[in-house]
């Protein structure tokens, strides 16, 4: 089986800051790690690969910093990584990123699957895995924690508050991955110190398929106007009456004394 | 930051994949298991199988073959989490190490096996009468045609309830004393009994017991080295082994300081956090000088064992320094933490505990004074 994983660089959210003046994160000093669905995403990737052979391609959009994170995958149980970096790719919000990794899959396919996390920790939009797949027109399974390939279908366990749902698709197929039963697996000290000794190949737009307006700032309908810590609001008016028609005219007489009614 | 600011590419990558596993399987269990007295095999199968028990095991027999000097700093980042587990862990494939030095190729293949398949070592030396008097040991080996039978009693063994595979120093030749010593691998299963556990003051996540061997029948093929070799050649072992034990005690210290800074920042009277206090931040400025103290005499040590050079003073000098440092920044992280550093509710107690130990085991500081006179004295 082919392979494709996309993973991003984020911060380690325990500890993150935002700068009260730019409404940006504050990235210095805060510990990078691999988005935590796409190591849940990587294991089930490595546990199909034990199971029915193939090969694994990660890659990551981001500065020379992911490779770091790429290098952690590697460790894990991919094959190959690949950065996709350049200058172009900066301010790409999840369409244009979408686009650049639907590129991607098609410079380094043919796969017959494709897993990204649920969302990223830092973004939370969920919205880059199921965009590749319209773009690419493949199958889609968004939320899966657990799969099997049979016949050129793939079976997953679709993930709701509720419950979940067994979903079958044609291959090749785009899947998104939440938590799975199981923890990621540790490298070990051999494929970590060999893994820190690959070198990481990196992908800019000149090897791509892709126009330039399509990626990066010009290239994303939704901007981020601003990020703040909201500040925590007042307990509130607490009604709690004998009954709930008591509560329900208590309520009445309030607003109507605020003239909100 | 790290402590240490000399580590190397593939150092940095191993202590922070280690400092990882640690927090997630170690960590949030140490107090449990340290009340209980157990040794947690959860997190050593989990340290198992990213070949952390292999660090020592040359790479020719299946193992890592990592240096010394990696090795303290590995050791040191499990002895700010649990120095109990870590002497276990690290004693757990240690007992191949006199075979290294002295065995044959196959003895060597043979006990690498036994390790890298998930098997956990002991080494018995001591007895309720022959601590720092090695030499008083009286546990026999005795020829049977191409056996040995052993017999005698091991005391205060670490890993004696969960080994299985035992490095075990005997009397083959009692008219010569030392020269009449030898040391055997023991597989459990000829018959090795496990006796009285020890309820201990510290390092209570390593299990330590008497060890029993009742006309325990091995073959000749187990004897390491030559017959009367043994004493000779566990001296020669623990000198190089003695200073990754101590990088246990450099975590504690290291960990009870990391403790001891957040606290004093936090802890306020007269309307000031206790670190505004000189009182205070020279205590903590006087731990921090003998921890870095302590642990670059480790790394000399360690080096010293890779280079091969004469380790008498390095061995006894880091083994001496490092214990009595550790026992003096835990003491004075209690005394930091104030009546909280008394209460089993706070961490430092623990730590306190578990320093003692480093200034008794792997040979007594008053043994490596013993040691360092005599070597002077003969300069």
């Amino acid at each position: 089986m082919n392979i494709l994983v996309c993973v991003k660089q984020v911060p380690d959210t325990t500890e993150i800051k935002i700068n009260p003046v730019t409404n940006t994160l504050i990235r210095q000093g805060v510990p990078s790690i691999v988005n935590p669905f796409d190591t849940y995403a990587l294991e089930l990737a490595v546990r199909l690969k034990e199971k029915n052979g193939g090969e694994i391609t990660v890659v990551s959009m981001g500065p020379d910093q992911a490779i770091a994170a790429l290098k952690e995958c590697l460790s894990v149980g991919a094959d190959k990584a690949y950065l996709i970096t350049d200058r172009a790719f900066g301010g790409s919000d999840t369409l244009a990123t979408s686009r650049v990794l639907a590129a991607v899959y098609k410079k380094l396919g043919p796969f017959d699957i494709v897993f990204c996390g649920k969302q990223a920790i830092d973004g939370d939009t969920g919205q880059v895995g199921p965009e590749m797949a319209e773009h690419l027109k493949l199958t889609q399974i968004s939320n899966i924690s657990e799969l099997e390939i049979q016949d050129c279908k793939v079976r997953a366990q679709k993930e709701f508050e509720e419950g979940y749902e067994i979903v079958e698709a044609q291959l090749p197929t785009i899947v998104t991955v939440t938590k799975t039963p199981y923890e990621p697996r540790y490298s070990t000290i051999k494929s970590k110190l060999a893994a820190n000794r690959t070198t990481v190949e990196k992908i800019t737009i000149a090897d791509l398929d892709i126009e330039a307006e399509k990626v990066g700032l010009k290239g994303s309908p939704t901007k981020v106007k601003k990020t703040f810590t909201p500040q925590a609001k007042g307990g509130g008016v607490v009604i709690s009456e004998d009954s709930g028609m008591a509560s329900a005219k208590k309520l009445c007489a309030l607003l109507v004394t605020d003239k909100i009614v | 930051m790290e402590n240490y600011l000399l580590m190397n590419e593939d150092q940095k990558e191993l202590v922070a994949m280690l400092r990882n596993i640690l927090q997630k399987e170690l960590a949030p269990i140490v107090e449990e298991y340290d009340e209980k007295g157990e040794y947690p095999m959860q997190a050593h199968k989990v340290l198992c199988e990213a070949g952390f028990n292999t660090v020592a095991i040359p790479e020719k027999y299946g193992g890592l073959g990592l240096d010394n000097q990696t090795i303290a700093l590995l050791n040191e980042e499990i002895g700010k989490v649990d120095a109990g587990f870590g002497c276990s862990f690290s004693f757990s494939s240690g007992g191949i190490k006199t075979v290294l030095l002295a065995g044959t190729d196959q003895q060597k293949q043979y006990y690498a096996d036994r390790i890298l398949n998930g098997g956990i070592s002991c080494t018995c030396i001591t007895e309720a009468e022959a601590g720092s008097d090695a030499a008083a040991i009286r546990t026999t080996a005795v020829k049977d045609g191409d056996d040995y039978i052993l017999n005698g009693t091991k005391a205060f063994i670490s890993n004696g309830p969960i080994a299985d595979t035992f490095t075990v120093l005997a009397i083959t030749d009692k008219e010569k004393g030392t020269r009449g010593m030898s040391i055997f691998i023991v597989e459990k299963d000829r018959g090795v009994k496990v006796g009285k556990k020890e309820n201990k003051m510290g390092i209570r996540m390593s299990p330590t017991s008497e060890v029993v061997f009742e006309d325990v029948r091995v073959p000749a093929a187990n004897l390491v080295g030559a017959e009367g070799e043994g004493f000779k050649i566990f001296m020669k072992s623990l000198a190089r082994s003695r200073p990754l034990v101590m990088a246990f005690a450099v975590g504690i210290a290291q960990q009870a300081l990391d403790l001891s800074v957040a606290y004093a920042k936090e802890r306020k009277t007269f309307g000031k956090p206790i670190i505004s206090n000189q009182g205070v931040s020279f205590m903590l400025a006087d731990m921090e000088m003998q921890i870095q103290a302590a642990r670059n005499l480790i790394q000399y040590a360690a080096r010293c064992v890779d280079a091969g050079v004469d380790l008498t003073s390095a061995s006894a000098s880091a083994k001496t320094i490092a214990s009595e440092v550790a026992m003096k920044v835990t003491t004075d992280a209690v005394q930091i933490f104030g009546g909280y550093g008394y209460s089993k509710e706070y961490p430092v107690e623990k730590l306190m505990r578990d320093a003692k130990i480093f200034s008794i085991f792997e040979g007594t500081n008053q043994i490596q004074k013993l040691i360092l006179g005599g070597y002077l004295s003969k300069k």
